[in-house]
């Protein structure tokens, strides 16, 4: 369970998020609105890279002011350029990151590398040098990357934006096999047709909270 | 360097350490100066390829390890010849070449972490003084990480200048390549904060 209560967030001066009194305990949330409404602003308030001006977010209890790091092996995050995720030069390297500062000994690293990434379709990547790969593969490494630390919330910024309709379909397959609890921040209406329930954001406050078809209803409403 | 990255492979080469391969480009390195015959450091830039063939790399590999440099191979050569003379220009040039291959071959045929963790291991005495090792190898694969990176980003805002009819010079590149950067630094940061 997430919870947000009493939320508002400013961002330089700028008021970006007010007004925000949620319980998430969904296993599929969705999250649409419009550029600038404050999707990727409260997607970053749920592990604790941003923290509220005023107000508190907790995650399965924990303020994600005041225990930071207990929050960031809660929640994952991926974001929507891969490029700037995969932080080492080969995928086997990458995947093993987030593992060392967890203090795994070496075989078991390298045992937990191989599972991930057969279990995402990278058999065979380990030794590929992430910069020679498409966007579409990058993008599935830093999914791997991330849940190879066996998060219980994922939390995605737009993580099909710059791939292709087939990628984007292998991803969010993969997303949808996940056991973990999912928040997934789209321009992609289609993609949270099958959400549990959706969140629409304007102007930095939530506008609509319900299931997918009334949603994606106010949100068109509010765009045209 | 920058091509250098790491070849998969089955050599002596790959199968060396990584603190034996840096030792011995260190030595190798330091040898290469000291050698003031054009024979002997031409006869040093072929074992250097031989060694690349042991290894069981072409041509191409070798030639993509120096085309980063030749600009500067080219402006080196040039001012030796105006400086000390053409012989002694070959010998600069030879040398030069020779130890950007020498390090190429140690980051062609050793894996990024094993080159980290050999150089964590060596710095691990001064953790004592302070210093985080842990960082230190993140740091530099990060370096190597995302130097081919600076290269596509200068090609990407090169073409987009051109696009728009402006012959890009170093001058209207320095500041959005820059930006562009900083912007790079600051998503790779938040992304290693949420993954750690
Ligand atoms: N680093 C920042 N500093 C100051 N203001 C920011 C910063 N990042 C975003 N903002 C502002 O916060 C508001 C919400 O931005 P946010 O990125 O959360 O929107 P978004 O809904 O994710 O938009 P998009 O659909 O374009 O990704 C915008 O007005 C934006 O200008
Ligand atoms: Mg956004």
């Amino acid at each position: 369970m997430i919870t947000l209560s009493g939320v508002r967030l400013e961002r330089g001066g700028r008021l970006v998020l007010s007004g925000i009194e949620l319980a998430l305990s969904e296993r599929r949330i969705g999250i649409i609105g419009a550029n600038g409404s404050g999707k990727s602003s409260f997607a970053r308030l749920l592990n604790g890279l941003l923290v509220p001006t005023q107000g508190s977010v907790t995650v399965e209890g924990l303020d994600t002011g005041k225990e930071a790091k207990a929050v960031r092996r809660k929640v994952g995050f991926v974001f929507q350029n891969p490029d700037n995720q995969v932080v080492y030069p080969t995928v086997g390297e990458d995947l093993a990151f987030g593992l060392k500062g967890r203090g795994l000994a070496r075989p078991e690293i390298t045992a937990k590398v191989e599972a991930t990434l057969e279990r995402f379709g990278l058999s065979g990547f380990g030794d590929r040098l992430v910069h020679e790969l498409s966007g579409g593969e990058r993008q599935m490494v830093a999914l791997a990357g991330v849940l190879i630390l066996e998060p219980q919330w994922l939390v995605l910024d737009e993580p099909t934006t710059l791939l292709d309709r087939r990628n984007t379909r292998t991803m969010m397959a993969a997303v949808e096999a996940l056991e973990q609890n999912v928040v997934l921040v789209t321009h992609d209406l289609s993609l949270v047709e099958t959400c549990d329930r959706v969140l629409v954001f304007g102007e930095g406050r939530i506008v609509a909270d319900a299931a997918p078809r009334e949603a994606i209803a106010t949100y068109l409403r509010l765009v045209s | 360097m920058i091509a250098g990255l790491y070849r998969a492979g089955d050599s002596v080469l790959h199968r060396m350490g990584a603190g034996a391969k840096i030792a011995a480009l260190a030595f190798a390195g330091t040898l290469v100066l000291t050698l003031t015959s054009l024979w002997l450091a031409g006869g040093f830039l072929g074992i250097v390829l031989a060694l690349y063939g042991i290894a069981g790399f072409g041509p191409r590999l070798v030639l993509a390890q120096l085309r980063p440099v030749a600009f500067l191979l080219a402006i080196l050569f040039a001012a030796q010849i105006w400086l000390a003379g053409p012989a002694d220009a070959v010998l600069v040039v030879i040398r030069f070449a020779a130890l950007i291959l020498a390090a190429g071959l140690v980051t062609l045929t050793t894996r990024t972490a094993d080159l980290v963790s050999a150089i964590e291991r060596a710095l691990s005495p001064f953790a004592r003084l302070g210093l985080d090792a842990g960082r230190v190898s993140l740091a530099i694969s990060l370096a190597i990480r995302f130097i081919p990176a600076v290269g596509q980003i200068t090609a990407e805002v090169r073409e987009a200048q051109s696009a728009r009819g402006r012959r890009p010079s170093p001058l209207t590149l320095v500041v959005p390549v820059i930006v562009r950067l900083l912007k790079m630094a600051d998503e790779i940061a938040e992304a290693i904060d949420a993954r750690s």
